[in-house]
């Protein structure tokens, strides 16, 4: 499988819809050590919403289908979650403007343009404890993984376990930016609520990748 | 403790309460139709700068009870501890705004920030004048000298009150962003948390503590605080906790102050009182005059027990706006 079709990103992001409702309650608990422990719930209020949009189906092109899902987020969620995971896809979608396939190398220019985008928005680094711990691993996964010509398969799973082992290293920091902050030592020994919803997000493209690569459902 | 409230689906509680309040204040507010914002019923205000203010529910009655004639022009309301949506804060911008620019008023936190920070792009590329003042009055949150990164919480009542009487005399926009920065930077609070609240989406509570537990400079979202100790008399605390505000701005003998009592949701008013005998000793000790005591729950946290404290200092500019009038459905002054 070399590309990614219009197809599969809409059935990939309501089955990514489906991922986190399923994931809601670990999130909530993740958030809730170190946080209020909304996360979970945020998430899923927003993708349900997504799912509802993605399922009217107007949605010509990638750009468009990512670019509703961040606006949703954004504009349905409320609090950081909504903001910075919107602000994710909102980025992502314009580097797959007008696009009716994608492949590695879209895929790295799409996740580094939604690292960007959060990260412009948030003003996190890497270190501080947040989503984008996940996240960068995952654009240097897919920026080396394009480099070296894999398919869209094997670097979404390259990229996904980046993500993971990305998300493990947050447990050892403590964070400098958020409500999360303020626990200084304490959040030491507990793993970033934001950081674990990416690593639900990229197992999710990857196993809808492999199961239904041109997204007719299973 | 597991959660007890008389509510409906856990996800519809925000929706559900901006209802119910718009329509026991009809008279004076009516709710946005698309986005849970409140706005003043005459809004916009012909020549009138417009505030407004917003953050996240489980507060009330912040922000939402303090929009009104002589308060805030619109408000709007996030889900419980999660800042407004940028699509919320700029229903209620474009629904007040009235050409003579937009003040937008909030407490200090990343996610409000984030929110409101877009939707003021959002307005500007409307061609809306918008100006952002951040409260910042929680002084445990951070040391001195690093006050920009403190969080807000009681100050709002009194900060709100003044901007909006500022706005409502038909001052430009500076004039209502100078004032209200001044009575900002005034402005400190430390609170104690005694218990934990429960989240209505989860029904889980947000923090532990024990029973013989108190924890002085607790977050409005169980942020950790200065200190964990144990539970302290209502004398005893108020002697952990004032010194701390009167050294911070610092407050000296012969400053004039508005005092803030504030219960957090579930302590009482017999509690606020005994706590405010001994501040009032205390200040008066201090050679620190009161312009006025303001007793009751302005800044809730849900069910949390314990209170906070503020100190807004205020020369006579300040005094003029605080007790001009104002109708709001929580305060009013005549």
């Amino acid at each position: 499988m070399q590309t990614l079709s219009v197809e599969y990103w809409r059935r990939a992001l309501l089955d990514l819809a489906q991922a986190i409702e399923g994931e809601k309650e670990r999130l909530c608990r993740l958030d809730g050590a170190i946080g209020d422990g909304d996360h979970g719930t945020s998430m899923a209020t927003g993708f349900r919403l997504v799912g509802a949009r993605l399922a009217s189906g107007d949605l010509p092109d990638i750009g468009a289908i990512l670019h509703a899902t961040g606006t949703t987020l954004v504009s349905s969620v409320g609090g950081v979650t909504g903001i910075v995971f919107g602000s994710f896809f909102i980025g992502a979608a314009k580097a797959a403007e007008g696009k009716t396939e994608t492949g590695t190398a879209d895929l790295a220019a799409m996740f580094a343009a939604g690292l960007e985008a959060v990260q412009l928005r948030g003003k996190a680094k890497p270190g501080d404890k947040t989503m984008v711990d996940a996240l960068a691993p995952a654009v240097e996964a897919l920026r080396k993984a394009d480099e070296k010509g894999l398919g869209v398969q094997e670097a979404l799973e390259v990229a996904h376990r980046a993500a993971r082992e990305g998300m493990d290293r947050t447990r050892e920091m403590k964070a400098k930016i958020g409500r999360a902050r303020y626990q200084g030592e304490k959040a030491v020994g507990h793993i970033d609520a934001g950081a674990a919803s990416v690593v639900v997000i990229l197992t999710s493209l990857a196993k809808t990748a492999v199961q239904s690569p041109d997204g007719s459902s299973a | 403790m597991a959660m007890k409230k008389l509510i409906n689906d856990p996800s519809e509680v925000v929706q559900e309460l901006v209802e119910g309040f718009a329509l026991a204040n009809e008279r004076l507010v009516r709710k946005h139709p698309r986005v849970n914002a409140v706005i003043r019923n005459d809004a916009p205000v012909p020549g009138k700068v417009a505030v407004v203010i917003g953050g996240g529910a489980g507060h009330e009655p912040l922000f939402l009870e303090y929009v009104g004639p002589g308060m805030a022009d619109a408000e709007a309301h996030g889900q419980i501890f999660a800042a407004p949506s940028p699509d919320v804060v700029l229903a209620a911008v474009k629904a007040v705004s009235a050409g003579k620019g937009v003040m937008l008023l909030y407490n200090n936190y990343e996610g409000d920030r984030l929110n409101f920070d877009m939707a003021q792009d959002m307005a500007r590329d409307e061609g809306i004048e918008v100006v952002t003042v951040l409260i910042n009055d929680e002084l445990a949150s951070a040391p001195r000298g690093e006050e920009a990164q403190r969080r807000g919480t009681t100050a709002d009542h009194v900060v709100i009150k003044i901007a909006g009487a500022v706005a409502e005399t038909k001052a430009p926009l500076n004039e209502v962003v100078r004032v209200t920065r001044k009575a900002v930077s005034w402005a400190r609070s430390l609170g104690v948390g005694l218990s934990s609240c429960t989240l209505p989406a989860t029904g889980m509570d947000i923090f532990e503590i024990a029973d013989d537990e108190m924890e002085i400079g607790m977050g409005l979202h169980g942020e950790p605080g200065v200190e964990r100790i144990k539970l302290l008399t209502a004398d005893e605390t108020v002697e952990r906790i004032l010194p701390r505000i009167l050294e911070d701005l610092p407050y000296e003998d012969g400053d004039e102050v508005i005092l803030v009592i504030n219960g957090y949701g579930g302590s009482t008013r017999m509690e606020m009182f005994i706590v405010n005998r001994k501040l009032r000793r205390m200040l008066s000790e201090a050679g620190i005059k009161v312009h006025s005591t303001e007793v009751g729950e302005f800044c809730t946290s849900q069910e949390m027990k314990g209170m906070s404290i503020t100190l807004v200092k205020v020369d006579d500019e300040l005094k003029r706006y605080f007790d001009m009038p104002c109708l709001s459905p929580f305060y009013v002054k005549q």
